[in-house]
């Protein structure tokens, strides 16, 4: 199978949309493109589990390789393991919730489906990459898209939202830049070379790596909301469409997760070691403080932002542990994330479309007028706190178990920290949910609100099926991403002192 | 000896052909139309450009004082391409111009200049092919004769670029006494570093610096790009300014390659104070050409920096980069171009809510600036990035950070006027423009090069096959 086909595909629906301006025409294109992706992941996904030689073995299956330029040594070569099919399939399932979501997106529908699918293709183009510097390249494509969505659809201060998150971004992106650079001209083999694989054979020096490591380190932390580079998020999501809040959340706050898993400790095992304790410390106070500051928020979107600090907080927490079960767990801890987040960001939406206000305490009683997506609300506030049986039990589950497994004393106390904010969240999860879905009715106008259209429904069904399938059966996507971290661990563990 | 005279200096050639025209037409007082002189002298640059890439050939003429080979043959196309490209786009501004085949001489004259100073292999040759194409500039900026600021605009540029040339002329003179040879391979076999070497060096690149506008040598470039009729500053900009620094790269690789551990920190200062100084300075303008003025400041500093990895992917990036970016500031001069002799506004206010009325060039002007900015998938991105790598082979990375950090400052300032095109609201934006063919064409042109030349890897393939 041809990887490509995933750039191929939303950069085609992209250039289909521009001839057409009426917004039927562009949202049935844009819908057809992203039910296509799906399809194509989905296709990928089975062809990948039929074929035991390279679901079982870790490495990358697919692979195909491209001199782009080939004086500099810089390949498009793609390959995909367990991880990146479940990073696509997240992708696929988020942009086509997104596409549903916006069905009735009057203001400039063209460009905003145009710029949804370059965003996707850029998603699908970084996931596949196996050669850092056309990563890279999808990296810093999917920035300015950012940018666009947010200024132009946005609401609140969306200018300032929109400059903040794309200068944040692209200074992390300088960052990766320095680290790849570093990892280009110094890695052992004396050649220059963006090959991840080659550059995981070949790895820098300890001194070098401990050098590098925290340009790539941080700069990828950037998009995951390292603590103290998460100040985007909170802005940046809340202003944004809601089509564009999903896909930051859901899918671009991975990038950043996936490319440290990849790029950083894979390539820098040593340093990763040495950096441990740091990155422990960092995610911890993510985790804490991410959950603190969601209590005092009232806004249902500053809410979700700031929860979304606390959760990714485990993606980097997993990974920093080292140990295979964390890591697993973090993996899992992005899909899941992404997929609660953007069913979080849809059914906001939903609320917002027709109460016209984000105020928790301007709400009340939904549950009776418009039970459909109250109870999508309450799915995804319980996928949040962790309610067994949705996605997100599984993978704090396992990132705390995996933690555990690190006998380091920091370590330990960090995971004893972390674990509070189960608590935490807890208590702004079910105070929203019993304020807004619960209680009496606010207004007497509440009773004329239609319950969701069959396009917000389809979007929410997707999600919170894919939730559930995670929740519930969890040995699935375990049983697909076990090889891809196994093989990161093979490079990580042999090192460590 | 005669077929090699014709075919070594065929695009010069091809240059006088258009300047004799001019003048016995001027000289025959024929009354031509504008446009007619205006396509006849864009079909003979079409045939230059067509002639220089189809025979390819090396050699040396004129006592070994003129040389050419098909990189300095692709340097000129890609200056020729620049400058129909310009042509095309003051359509609007020479179609009502009482003095359109002047300005043709002109232009033609100074790119005539730049030809001589590409394939010299001496010094002398050298600053002869610098002095033809900076005097008919000077005039050129000075071209809108009832505007005051361009006066003053051309009066900077004389005196600030007599002051350069002096300089030069006086690092040329050491040379010559140090080494006893003005040309370039007995320089590059004679100097050691010493002491008067390296003071010889210092004037050259200081009249060097003050061509390319590096600051400290920046101080005249803002206001005569603000002051001169906007084809001029976009020809100022990018082919002037394009033709010096691929002589730059010569002579620093070529002729002081020995000196290379010296003139490094020198590189390295000039750099960081250029990428600062530019970029700080471009977020605060107001005025289109100014900012573009200050940008340019900018991107200097980020050639600057790939320059001072002395490697055939530092001379290769140099080129590539030049190339992308005659395309992308030409989009950008385009539409303002068009924007000012439509309405005759420069301001960046004005430019709020630009997208509402004219969807079609407010993009163009933000896939030229996100090129600028070097954002994929545009080809800046690749342009700023191969600079970037180039000069991170010598293992500098203080100076590759503050690079990178530029760029986010660059990025900035950038946004500001996508945000102002895009975002912000205007109860009365600019009405629509009406695009003539010829700027259309140009504008064309541009984009199709942003996107294509980074993406499709041909053209470094190209120039890397033929520095190496």
């Amino acid at each position: 199978m041809n990887l490509n086909w995933l750039i191929v595909l939303p950069v085609v629906s992209a250039l289909a949309i521009l001839p057409f301006s009426q917004l039927k025409q562009v949202r049935s294109i844009a819908a057809i493109g992203a039910t296509l992706q799906l399809l194509l992941s989905c296709v990928l996904l089975y062809v990948f589990m039929q074929d035991p030689a390279s679901s079982m073995s870790g490495s990358m299956a697919f692979e195909s390789s491209y001199a782009w330029y080939k004086p500099l040594h810089i390949y498009h070569s793609v390959g995909v393991d367990g991880i990146s099919i479940a990073m696509i399939m997240l992708t696929a399932i988020v942009v086509l919730a997104g596409v549903l979501i916006s069905w009735n997106m009057e203001k400039m529908s063209r460009e905003f489906f145009f710029l949804l699918m370059l965003l996707s293709a850029g998603a699908y183009g970084y996931f596949i990459s196996t050669d850092v510097f056309t990563m890279f390249f999808f990296l810093e494509l999917a920035v300015v898209p950012k940018f666009l969505l947010i200024g132009i659809w946005g609401s609140g201060k969306k200018e300032y939202s929109a400059t903040k998150l794309v200068l944040m971004l692209m200074g992390a992106s300088a960052l990766v830049f320095i680290g790849l650079a570093g990892l280009y001209f110094n890695n052992a083999s004396g050649n220059l070379s963006f090959n991840m694989s080659e550059l995981a054979a070949n790895p820098l020096s300890v001194e070098q790596q401990k050098f590098f490591f925290p340009f790539a380190f941080i700069g990828f932390g950037v998009f995951t909301a390292l603590f103290p580079f998460h100040t985007w998020v909170p802005d940046g999501h809340s202003s944004a469409p809601t089509a564009a809040s999903m896909f930051l959340a859901g899918i671009s706050m991975k990038l950043g997760g996936y490319g440290i898993l990849r790029v950083a400790t894979t390539i820098m095992p040593e340093a990763a070691h040495y950096y441990s304790p740091y990155i422990i410390v960092l995610s911890a106070i993510a985790i804490l403080y991410g959950s603190f500051a969601t209590m005092m928020q009232t806004d249902l979107k500053y809410i979700n932002a700031y929860s979304s600090v606390s959760h990714t907080g485990f993606v980097l927490f997993g990974i920093g542990m080292l140990t295979k079960t964390a890591i697993a767990g973090a993996v899992i801890q992005m899909v899941s994330h992404g997929l609660m987040t953007a069913l979080f960001f849809a059914v906001i939406g939903m609320v917002y479309e027709r109460t016209h206000t984000r105020m928790v305490d301007k709400m009340g009683g939904l549950l009776k007028t418009i039970p459909f997506i109250s109870t999508v609300f309450m799915i995804a506030g319980l996928t949040s706190l962790g309610l067994p049986g949705f996605s997100g039990f599984v993978a704090e589950m396992m990132v705390f178990i995996g933690s555990w497994e690190n006998g380091g004393t920091l370590h330990r106390v960090a995971t004893i920290a972390a674990t509070a904010s189960i608590v935490v969240t807890a208590v702004y999860i079910l105070r929203a949910i019993g304020k807004v879905i619960m209680g009496p009715v606010e207004h007497e106008a509440y009773f004329e609100f239609k319950d969701a259209r069959w396009n917000e429904k389809t979007a929410a069904i997707i999600l919170v099926a894919a939730i559930l399938v995670i929740g519930i059966t969890p040995f699935l996507i375990n049983h697909l991403i076990t090889p891809g971290t196994e093989a990161i661990m093979g490079k990580i563990t042999p090192l460590s002192p | 000896m005669v077929q090699d005279f014709f075919l070594l200096m065929r695009s010069e050639l091809m240059l006088i052909l258009i300047i004799f025209g001019l003048l016995f037409l001027k000289l025959g007082n024929a009354r031509l139309k504008n446009e007619t002189v205006m396509n006849m002298v864009n079909v003979v640059l079409i045939a230059t450009l067509a002639m220089g890439f189809l025979v390819k050939d090396t050699g040396m003429i004129f006592g070994n004082m003129f040389h050419t080979t098909d990189l300095i043959r692709l340097e000129k196309n890609i200056l020729t391409l620049g400058t129909l490209i310009i042509s095309l786009q003051s359509y609007q501004w020479l179609k009502a111009h009482k003095h359109a085949m002047e300005f043709y001489l002109l232009l033609i004259s100074t790119l005539l200049g730049m030809f001589f100073m590409l394939s010299s292999a001496n010094l002398l040759m050298f600053y002869l092919g610098l002095e033809l194409s900076t005097i008919p500039l000077a005039a050129m900026v000075n071209f809108d004769l009832h505007k005051k600021q361009s006066s003053e605009a051309a009066f900077k540029m004389i005196v600030s670029s007599a002051f350069s040339s002096a300089l030069l002329l006086m690092g040329i003179s050491w040379m010559y006494g140090i080494v006893g040879s003005v040309s370039y391979s007995a320089i590059a076999a004679a100097i050691s570093g010493s002491p008067l070497e390296i003071l010889a060096f210092v004037m050259i690149l200081a009249g060097f610096g003050f061509k390319i506008s590096a600051v400290p040598f920046h101080l005249w470039t803002a206001d005569v790009y603000e002051g001169a009729p906007i084809p001029v500053t976009s020809y100022l900009s990018v082919i002037s300014k394009g033709a010096i620094l691929f002589v730059f790269i010569t002579v620093l690789y070529s002729v002081f390659r020995s000196m290379g551990d010296t003139w490094y920190y020198m590189l390295y200062i000039l750099a960081v104070a250029t990428m600062l100084i530019g970029n700080l300075f471009a977020m605060r303008q107001q005025n289109m050409k100014r900012f573009l003025a200050f940008s340019s400041i900018a991107q200097v500093g980020f050639i600057l920096v790939g320059i001072s990895g002395q490697s055939v992917a530092s001379s290769t990036s140099l080129i590539f980069f030049v190339l992308i970016y005659i395309f992308s500031n030409l989009a950008a001069f385009g539409v303002v171009s068009l924007v000012s002799s439509a309405y005759g506004k420069e301001k960046m206010d004005d430019y709020k809510g630009f997208y509402q009325t004219n969807p079609l060039l407010a993009w163009t002007l933000a896939i030229a600036l996100f090129s600028l900015a070097g954002i994929p998938p545009t080809a800046g991105f690749f342009g700023k990035f191969f600079l970037i790598l180039a000069g991170a082979a010598k293992g500098n990375w203080l100076l590759i950070t503050i690079a990178a950090l530029n760029m986010i400052i660059s990025l900035y300032y950038y946004l500001r006027v996508v945000k102002a095109m895009f975002m912000d609201h205007n109860a009365a934006p600019l009405e629509k423009i009406n695009t003539p063919l010829s700027p259309k064409i140009a504008l064309i042109i541009c984009i199709v090069g942003i996107l294509i030349t980074g993406l499709y890897s041909g053209a470094y393939d190209y120039i890397y096959q033929l520095v190496s």
